[in-house]
């Protein structure tokens, strides 16, 4: 029931071989202590000795930073030179002849751990480090046994701890200044928010203009925490709990990124979240979400027992899993006979797991017997799917993460990195630092445009709703200055598509002179945009929901291909089509058949040859024609047609656009069940309530952006005994098509069997190489780096043309602002994780961002209560006044439900796949002084549904 | 009628103007049927032909074609 326990990866202590591996092809051999070793050129002393077993005593070197050379511990003596170098800042030569341990170098090495240890409090035992303080480590390792200085020197032990920050504590008195924090927030984290301040024996480290590290510009990533080698900087839950005794090798349940974490627990208790540093997707790096925000999965709110009722004004009434599936079977059945076959379906979610997704859509096609599967990447990626599939052969991101590091140009349309993919957007930072060249192009002024140390080159403010008509203008300039990758395109691409497609993008209107009207942004950026992106060696492109969230948002995303292979940029390192996906399982959810209209691998119904194979396999009649979209199965649902629905972790309520017609949808349904870790805004429309599992408690894998599949582990058992694929199968089996697996191993077994670009994944192969980046198959047994190397997926590359169509969603005389939306760096989505969790400290209500000028004339100030009203609704949020935002464009965030962000989204959604135009909303915006009518009926409801639980509930 | 036609209408048009990049109505036609054939429950397809039958001035040329080419 509870996962194969034989399953657990347990690790001891991570590895460190004192500083970062060297990338080179040349080797040079050396000996150590008599010793021989081969190691790439470039190597330091230090690391070749770890890697050949020999451990030297250090204090500031860690392999994830830059050597530094100033502890003046790892000192080593080389034959035929003089003194005593840093093996950390020495770096290997061919027949150098080393020796880690002499008389002489102990005795040095002694004094310099005695002087450390004279200005530190000798309370070991006590120390919340104890167990795993590098200090002492190295203290025992040099044989230290007395302090001929005495304590009762000048000393820093009086130093005040700073615990402002909820998740760990800063105390000074413990710290060496060996520069491993400011280090790792500089190298690793890239915000610099940490300095030495002072010198010599004044030295301390400092948060910003010494301030607490809540107030400073710390954005709580941890990587300092992570390097620090005493207690200087620790986990508030190490201080509180003590050393973990063992660490599960998983993967991050927020964003995209997939960042793998080292679990780190007591018996059933997750003491810490760290960061792996074997991560392929994240090299040891993380954000405070991921590393931090785990307390969701213990909260009091967990709903842990299934309950039904039998109308949505009734309180709940908890029952066994037995009768809750059977109650949900039976309901469904009913609508079936009643309403017909089609009258029901389900919608699965990014937030779960591969093998959970892919059972929810055979249930579909084999249980309920239709095609009504769709999944909340409707709402966010699926104009990636379309426009990617159609152009280059297949839904999905082209590179790796890495990939990143040999960008010359890098592009960023309609995404914000440092707030909703923060550790990837730390490794372009890093790149960006090394001289890479950047343009932004987004309506609003995000982090990257100037942040410390990068800074954009070009900043292509557009309107909101005017992506189409920007990409045109810029590939215009590629085409009509001769700056196109003729070879590229004669050779990779569809020559009739590219001739088409090259006489509608020269034609006058799509020229940047022409589109500057439209978008607002000067010609002339847009062209010496073009150039710098054209004329890089490796151009790539990244983007986000600012891209797919438009009603052209697939023409959009066919329009950046379209750039992308005018100007040759795919098929090695540093280039490419990057969608950077929202939430932890967005690629895997649509990997595995979650559309309405295709089978796993994204094959469509209507491929015969497909539909055969699982019918083989399943063991039943798969109709090939396409079912309903979420948008549609609510219409449906309001003309009476449309009757259950089973809902895999989402929030269709909260999350969806239009809030009161989703509402409307939901309520007029029959039977909802919703499969949920918390009572919902959804829930609140609910009949069934299946208690869902965290990823803490299940195993199974999570696809990220770089198609990379990476195991989740279950380090603890499901707090409601059922795991969610298991929920399911029962569902299923109790709905009259059976579904037994013993394990989700056997999931992807059949996922593997059935899907070619799965067909060499396995959970023995990702034990043994920690992840795999699909397509892997017998051609490329390792998993596929880059995509489309030698030919595109679809065979050649097809250039669409994009024409500019502009959406309904404009502004005029009673909505004259457009509003956008967006993310902050510590809540996720809609806040059900976090907002249960100290980082809702961070960010404890959504502000709708407004230019002074916007306000003034309203007379709306900043702090003060705001309308703001559209087509679709009207909602009240606080004013945030900043030029971050141009004139005419409000910005605001959906962390909260009570903000109704979604009452006054529209129900306008992209042309090919429905996907909702968050991005841009016609608005008006005016003082008020209370809530609106829906927000006011939203708390009231909200109290509502906390009465109707029942009391015997836990928690 | 089962469904909200207004939209369908709405979305069908959008579909027809992204296609719109040539002035050939039949070549228009043919992708906005191959995209509603592959994307819509027939439901949806059925409802739109119906609705076309009897007010097939109110669509777009392009569109009109298109809805005789519905595999429903």
């Amino acid at each position: 029931m509870n996962g194969n326990m034989d399953n657990f990866y347990q690790v001891g202590r991570e590895h460190d071989y004192g500083t970062p591996p060297a990338d080179s092809e040349n080797s040079v051999s050396l000996s150590i202590d008599g010793a021989r070793i081969t190691v790439p050129e470039g190597t330091s002393v230090l690391r070749a000795a770890a890697l050949a077993g020999r451990q030297i005593p250090k204090l500031c070197a860690v392999e994830d930073l830059s050597a530094f050379g100033s502890c003046r511990l790892c000192l080593v003596e080389i034959e035929g030179r003089s003194g005593y170098p840093a093996a950390c800042t020495t770096l290997v030569a061919e027949g150098m002849a080393i020796a880690t341990q002499t008389p002489r170098l102990a005795e040095l090495r002694r004094n310099v751990m005695e002087l450390y240890i004279s200005d530190h409090p000798l309370d070991c035992l006590t120390c919340p480090a104890n167990g795993d303080c590098e200090l002492q480590d190295t203290a025992g390792a040099v044989g230290l046994r007395e302090v001929r200085y005495g304590y009762q020197g000048a000393n820093h032990l009086a130093a005040e701890t700073d615990a402002s920050s909820p998740y760990f504590s800063f105390d000074p008195s413990r710290c060496i200044v060996c520069s491993r924090c400011v280090r790792a927030c500089d190298e690793q984290q890239g915000t610099f928010a940490l300095t030495v301040d002072g010198r010599g024996f004044d030295s301390k480290i400092a948060a910003s203009q010494d301030q607490p590290f809540l107030d400073s510009e710390c954005v709580s990533c941890g990587a300092c925490v992570k390097a620090c080698p005493t207690a200087t900087l620790t986990e508030k839950s190490v201080i509180e709990l003590g050393q973990p005794d063992r660490a599960v090798i998983t993967t991050c349940a927020y964003c995209g990124v997939g960042c793998s974490f080292r679990a780190e627990m007591q018996g059933d208790q997750l003491v810490r979240m760290v960061p792996n540093r074997d991560g392929h997707a994240n090299h040891g790096h993380s954000c405070v979400k991921g590393r931090f925000a785990f307390g969701y999965a213990n909260h009091p709110d967990r709903i842990t027992q299934p309950m039904i009722r039998e109308s949505i004004d009734q309180a709940w009434q908890a029952v066994s899993w037995e009768q809750a599936i059977a109650h949900a079977a039976a309901r469904l059945k009913t609508i079936q006979n009643h309403y017909g076959p089609k009258a029901v379906g389900a919608i699965s979610s990014s937030r779960c797991t591969n093998e959970e997704v892919y059972v929810v859509q055979k249930m579909v096609r084999t249980a309920f017997g239709n095609n009504n599967v769709d999944t909340c990447a409707r709402v966010c990626h699926s104009p990636t799917g379309y426009g990617l599939k159609t152009t280059l052969g297949q839904s999905s991101g082209t590179q790796t993460f890495d990939s990143v590091m040999a960008a010359d140009v890098i592009i960023v349309i309609g995404a914000n990195p440092t707030s909703a993919h923060p550790v990837f957007a730390s490794q372009m930072k890093r790149r960006l630092r090394q001289g890479a060249k950047l343009i932004v192009a987004d309506p609003r002024r995000i982090d990257l445009v100037e942040s410390p140390h990068t800074r954009a080159d070009f900043h292509l403010q557009l309107q909101p709703g005017t992506n189409v008509a920007l990409i045109n203008a810029l590939s215009h300039t590629v085409i009509s200055e001769g700056l196109e990758d003729t070879d590229f395109v004669a050779s990779r691409c569809d020559t009739e598509a590219y001739r088409t497609w090259r006489e509608f993008i020269s034609a006058e209107r799509n020229s940047p002179e022409a589109m500057q009207g439209i978008t607002g942004v000067p010609a002339e950026q847009v062209r010496a945009a073009a150039r710098l992106y054209a004329g890089a060696g490796n151009g790539a492109i990244y983007y986000g929901l600012g891209v797919t969230e438009h009603s052209q948002g697939s023409t959009m995303v066919m329009g950046i291909a379209n750039l992308a292979m005018a100007t040759g940029n795919f098929g090695r390192a540093g280039v490419g089509v990057n969608p950077l996906r929202g939430q932890n399982n967005v690629q895997g959810s649509c990997d595995m058949g979650s559309f309405p209209h295709e089978l796993p691998g994204y094959r469509h119904l209507s491929d015969r040859q497909t539909r055969q194979q699982f019918e083989q396999d399943w063991q039943v009649v798969i109709d090939p024609q396409p079912g309903y979209r979420i948008p549609n199965m609510f219409d449906a649902a309001i003309n009476g047609e449309f009757m259950g629905l089973y809902i895999q972790g989402e929030d269709l309520a909260q999350s969806d656009p239009d809030t009161q017609h989703v509402h409307a949808a939901l309520g007029a349904m029959e039977c909802v069940i919703v499969q949920d870790l918390f009572l919902n805004e959804t829930a609140k429309f609910a009949h069934v309530f299946l208690p869902g599992s965290s990823f803490l408690e299940k195993d199974g894998t999570y696809t990220n952006a770089e198609r990379r599949i990476s195991p989740v582990r279950q380090v603890m058992p499901p707090l409601s005994g059922m795991a969610e694929w298991e929920i399911t199968c029962a569902l299923s089996t109790a709905m009259g098509y059976p579904m037994h697996y013993a394990h989700p191993s056997q999931i992807m077994d059949e996922v593997a069997r059935l899907t070619p670009s799965f067909a060499g994944v396995s959970y023995a192969r990702l034990e043994q190489q920690g992840s795999l980046q699909w397509p892997c198959n017998e051609t490329s047994p390792n998993g596929t780096t880059f995509m489309h190397v030698d030919e595109f997926a679809r065979g050649k590359g097809l250039f669409v043309p994009t024409p500019y169509v502009e959406t309904d969603e404009r502004s005029n005389s009673r909505y004259p602002l457009l509003l956008t939306t967006g993310r902050v760096l510590s809540q996720y989505n809609v806040g059900a994780q976090t907002r249960r969790t100290p980082n809702q400290q961070y960010h404890v209500e959504d502000r709708i961002e407004i230019h002074p000028s916007d306000a003034e004339v309203r007379g709306i100030t900043d702090g003060s209560w705001v309308g703001v009203k559209s087509r679709a609704g009207e909602t009240v949020l606080r004013a945030e006044l900043t030029e971050r935002v141009q004139p005419g464009v409000l910005y605001t965030t959906f962390h909260h439900p009570q903000s109704g962000a979604n009452v006054v989204t529209t129900e306008n959604s992209d042309w090919a796949t429905n996907c909702p135009e968050y991005k841009v909303t016609a608005v008006q915006a005016y003082p008020v002084n209370q809530p609106s009518a829906w927000q006011a009926l939203f708390q009231q409801q909200a109290k509502q549904q906390e009465e109707l639980l029942p009391s015997v509930l836990p928690g | 009628m089962t469904v909200n036609i207004d939209k369908l209408r709405k979305m069908a048009e959008q579909i027809t103007a992204n296609m719109a990049y040539t002035d050939d109505q039949t070549v228009v036609a043919s992708k906005v049927a191959d995209h509603l054939n592959r994307f819509w429950d027939p439901r949806m397809k059925a409802a739109l032909r119906d609705y076309a039958s009897a007010h097939s001035a109110e669509l777009s040329p392009a569109l009109r074609k298109a809805v005789m080419q519905l595999d429903v």
